[in-house]
């Protein structure tokens, strides 16, 4: 399946890409307009919003992969399997 | 274009549902069994439900000619009781004989505990040696990476396992390879907020491609809608794609996968022809007379 051209791309999701921008920095200054914000500056889903946009910033591809895993458990390879009966 | 629509659970929709999924191509869709919106107290309350999804759903469906299929399992979310899990499976055995069941499904895992995982291990013994196709759920937000990696460890730890005859559902764009590379059908779920959208699921298609993947709305107790897959027609149509790949992904794939049931029934020829012309009008080729 051939993707669209880059610049067809940003034709058709440029308005949807500003919109969910907006509504992201929307919620960082809701959180930020409510009381005890700073005590939030550790909190670790603020560290993952943080570590998420630094990766749109990253022009290296895979953003979205690379946010999942951002907003994901570590796998654990040690774990205890259940054996077949 | 007719659609099929392999996870919707039905039970939660009302019946004008169905008649918009219709309308909108739908020709087959399949419901997992899942959890009921509270944690059932007995087997029995099971036995009601699988009643529920081999004979009150596919009559409701057949009103507006969709064929409905159905799977049966406990799913994760009550998995976690595992006294309950292990009676529920007993009686599983009783409805696999029914015209409309696919397999064992959709068991999986909900926050990846070692209650969820062993009565997950029990349903892909129950269904290795009754020879059932098996639907996966795979955990949601957080838990998904680390649940699809222990699902995987699971399947592919049992020889029993036919990963051909194995759908991993509610893939995203961090666990679709695990599931792809591994030789496991996946399945994206279109749903707001907490899974995939419309747009994402195309870019997901574009980047591995449409062999054993395809797509369903998962429609249920929250905040869903039941023609989302006719949505990412729309948006493959809106990027350009060819119809045959469109078509691969919301009709053929979930097809061919279903076609493996040991209970499968061919459909009559009419139902699956594509529908890629345009009935000719009752008019062309005749003269019009205008009369003043």
């Amino acid at each position: 399946m051939t993707p669209l051209a880059a610049r067809q791309a940003l034709d058709s999701y440029f308005l949807e890409a500003r919109c969910k921008i907006l509504e992201v920095a929307a919620v960082l200054d809701r959180i930020d307009r409510g009381r005890d914000a700073a005590a939030l500056a550790e909190d670790s889903r603020m560290k993952q919003l943080r570590q998420a946009l630094e990766i749109l910033h990253d022009e290296s591809g895979g953003r979205a992969e690379r946010i999942q895993r951002v907003f994901s458990l570590e796998y654990e390879p040690a774990w205890e399997r259940p054996e077949p009966r | 274009m007719y659609y099929i629509d392999p996870h919707i659970h039905m039970i939660s929709r009302v019946t004008d549902d169905y008649q918009r999924m219709a309308q909108c191509g739908c020709v087959a869709l399949s419901e997992p069994a899942f959890w009921a919106g509270f944690d059932r107290g007995s087997a029995e309350g099971f036995r009601d439900y699988f009643r529920h999804l081999t004979e009150v759903e596919p009559k409701r469906a057949a009103q507006f000619h969709i064929r409905h299929y159905s799977w049966l399992c406990i799913n994760a979310k009550e998995a976690e009781n595992v006294k309950l899990s292990r009676e529920v499976i007993a009686i599983i055995p009783e409805y696999l004989n029914k015209p409309n069941v696919l397999g064992i499904g959709e068991i999986g895992l909900n926050k990846n505990t070692r209650n969820e995982a062993i009565i997950f291990q029990e349903h892909v013994d129950l269904a290795t040696k009754t020879n059932e196709l098996m639907l996966i759920h795979t955990p949601h937000l957080e838990d998904k990476y680390k649940g699809t990696r222990m699902i995987i460890d699971m399947l592919k730890g049992d020889r029993r396992v036919n990963p051909e005859r194995v759908l991993i559902d509610h893939v995203e764009e961090h666990t679709v390879r695990l599931a792809l590379d591994n030789g496991f059908w996946c399945g994206m779920t279109l749903y707001p907020i907490t899974k995939c959208t419309v747009e994402r699921a195309v870019d997901i298609l574009e980047m591995v491609g449409t062999d054993k993947i395809m797509a369903n709305s998962a429609g249920d107790w929250g905040k869903s809608n039941p023609l989302a897959v006719p949505e990412l027609i729309q948006e493959m149509k809106r990027r350009g794609h060819a119809e045959s790949e469109i078509r691969k992904v919301v009709f053929d794939n979930p097809l061919s996968f279903f076609r493996q049931s040991a209970r499968w029934q061919e459909w009559h020829e009419e139902a699956v022809k594509p529908r890629t012309t345009i009935p000719k009008s009752s008019a062309e080729g005749r003269k019009v007379k205008v009369t003043r």
